[in-house]
């Protein structure tokens, strides 16, 4: 049915896969940054971290991948010159991809991780202190482990909508699923057929996530009571 | 260092990119929400055929990238003689039909869930009141149920809006000459990244504030009975 384009297909997908993966470790991290500036004493800090959300909120994904793809591209070889390399470097689609869909969702996790952190009661964190815990032990032993569960839907969300938004990244060459649907469609003039297993594989992934999540959830929520309704 | 010059000479085409941007989001909104509304109702009758078969197209279209459902549509359906050869075909071979019918499926999906969340949370109090009222079914959707639950739907769905604003960048893929598109063009002719994308930027974030502003009004105007006082 494929037309012996499904192991070209596989290895596109482990391609997106391994991407989203990527992106979303780099999300999580400037996300829990951004929590944790937007939280903070200092004033230039919190600042810092409103402009990050509001500005990245406001510009579309594929906006800001051009803009560092060619951009950075640019800027890349200024400073190569300046160091004195004379060969052109260029921007890895993979490298780019990553950073552009890491930054940005880390603008959005920035906001479910703050929500997180307020959830954990701060009775936790006082009782810590009292026992004389230094703040990393804090929270490693007591708040993080917490607000994982209040943070939990709000990461579930972004996933699914990071693993979708890797399909832009196809636009600077990356050879990704949707790039190798597209490989596939103009070879054999097929369109639909391919774009229709693309869209099937980008379906799998959604629904095998919203499955795992969803046993996580029940998972952390082990020894919570629910108030009955 | 930020070549103004090249952007002056170029803001008719930014201009003209803008506005094909705000058409496009208002033709996907309008006629988003249009279907969205009836396909919500027909999705909270609980437990009826047609609220599955609504679940399986919101499923489906929420599952998977928008870019892959506009290469679905543009591309995909070119494979079969039959629509080549159909009345339809002038509008299936354009690109903006594509592009619009596309972010009307696609937001139209989001939509009809997020309205047919707030009608599964409205408080039973007030669907009680409508019966106790003797109002038949289709009064008590017109007069209580979809009033109540559009309000309740308007922070949701202001995320909403402004996700489709950015998703109309992708418009520029399949050749409309949209913000993103202009600001391509000037990428490619110029050979000015930094100039180019920052200004469609800049452009994409003064919608999106402006967006927010519009939605923040009409909260306060229909959401304020339930607001806390």
């Amino acid at each position: 049915m494929l037309h012996g384009f499904l192991p070209s297909l596989l290895q596109g997908a482990v391609v997106t896969l391994s991407l989203a993966l990527s992106a979303m470790a780099l999300a999580m991290l400037l996300g829990l940054m951004g929590a944790l500036a937007k939280l903070s004493k200092f004033r230039t800090a919190r600042r810092a971290a409103q402009v990050y959300t509001t500005l990245i909120r406001g510009v579309p994904d594929l906006v800001l991948m051009l803009l560092l793809f060619f951009g950075g591209q640019v800027a890349v070889n200024a400073i190569a010159l300046q160091l004195g390399y004379e060969d052109p470097v260029d921007m890895d689609p993979y490298v780019t991809g990553v950073l552009v869909i890491g930054f940005i969702f880390g603008a959005y996790l920035t906001e479910a991780f703050r929500g997180a952190f307020l959830a954990v009661p701060p009775g936790q964190r006082e009782a810590g202190l009292a026992f004389g815990m230094t703040p990393w032990q804090i929270a490693r032993r007591i708040t993080l482990p917490q607000m994982l569960r209040h943070a939990l839907p709000g990461l579930s969300n972004n996933w699914l909508v990071l693993i979708k938004s890797t399909a832009i990244v196809s636009v600077i060459g990356l050879s990704d699923l949707m790039t190798r649907g597209q490989q596939a469609a103009g070879t054999t003039r097929e369109p639909f057929s391919f774009y229709l297993a693309v869209a099937a594989f980008y379906l799998a992934f959604t629904s095998l996530s919203e499955l795992m999540f969803s046993w996580l959830q029940r998972r952390l929520a082990i020894g919570v009571r629910a108030g009955n309704l | 260092m930020f070549d103004f010059q090249a952007i002056q000479d170029n803001l008719p085409l930014y201009l003209d990119g803008a506005w094909t941007t705000l058409q496009l989001l208002l033709v996907s909104l309008v006629l988003g929400l249009l279907l969205a509304v009836p396909l919500a109702v027909l999705r909270s009758l609980r437990g009826s055929w047609v609220s599955r078969a609504v679940w399986c197209y919101t499923y489906v279209f929420r599952g998977t990238p928008m870019l892959v459902q506009l290469f679905l549509i543009y591309y995909g359906l070119a494979q079969f003689d039959a629509v080549r050869e159909s009345f339809a075909w002038p509008w299936l071979s354009s690109a903006w039909f594509c592009a619009c019918l596309t972010f009307v499926l696609n937001t139209a999906a989001y939509t009809t869930e997020i309205i047919a969340g707030s009608i599964r949370a409205l408080p039973h109090g007030e669907i009680e009141a409508a019966k106790a009222m003797g109002m038949s079914r289709a009064v008590m959707f017109r007069r209580i149920v979809l009033p109540s639950a559009l309000r309740r739907s308007l922070p949701a769905y202001s995320n909403e809006a402004i996700f489709m604003l950015h998703g109309t960048a992708l418009a520029s893929i399949v050749t409309i000459m949209d913000l993103t598109g202009a600001a391509r063009t000037v990428n490619a002719t110029s050979y000015i990244p930094f100039e180019a994308f920052i200004t469609a930027g800049v452009f994409y974030f003064l919608m999106t504030m402006t967006l927010v502003g519009l939605f923040h009004k009409a909260e306060a105007k229909w959401l304020k009975p339930l607001m806390p006082r």
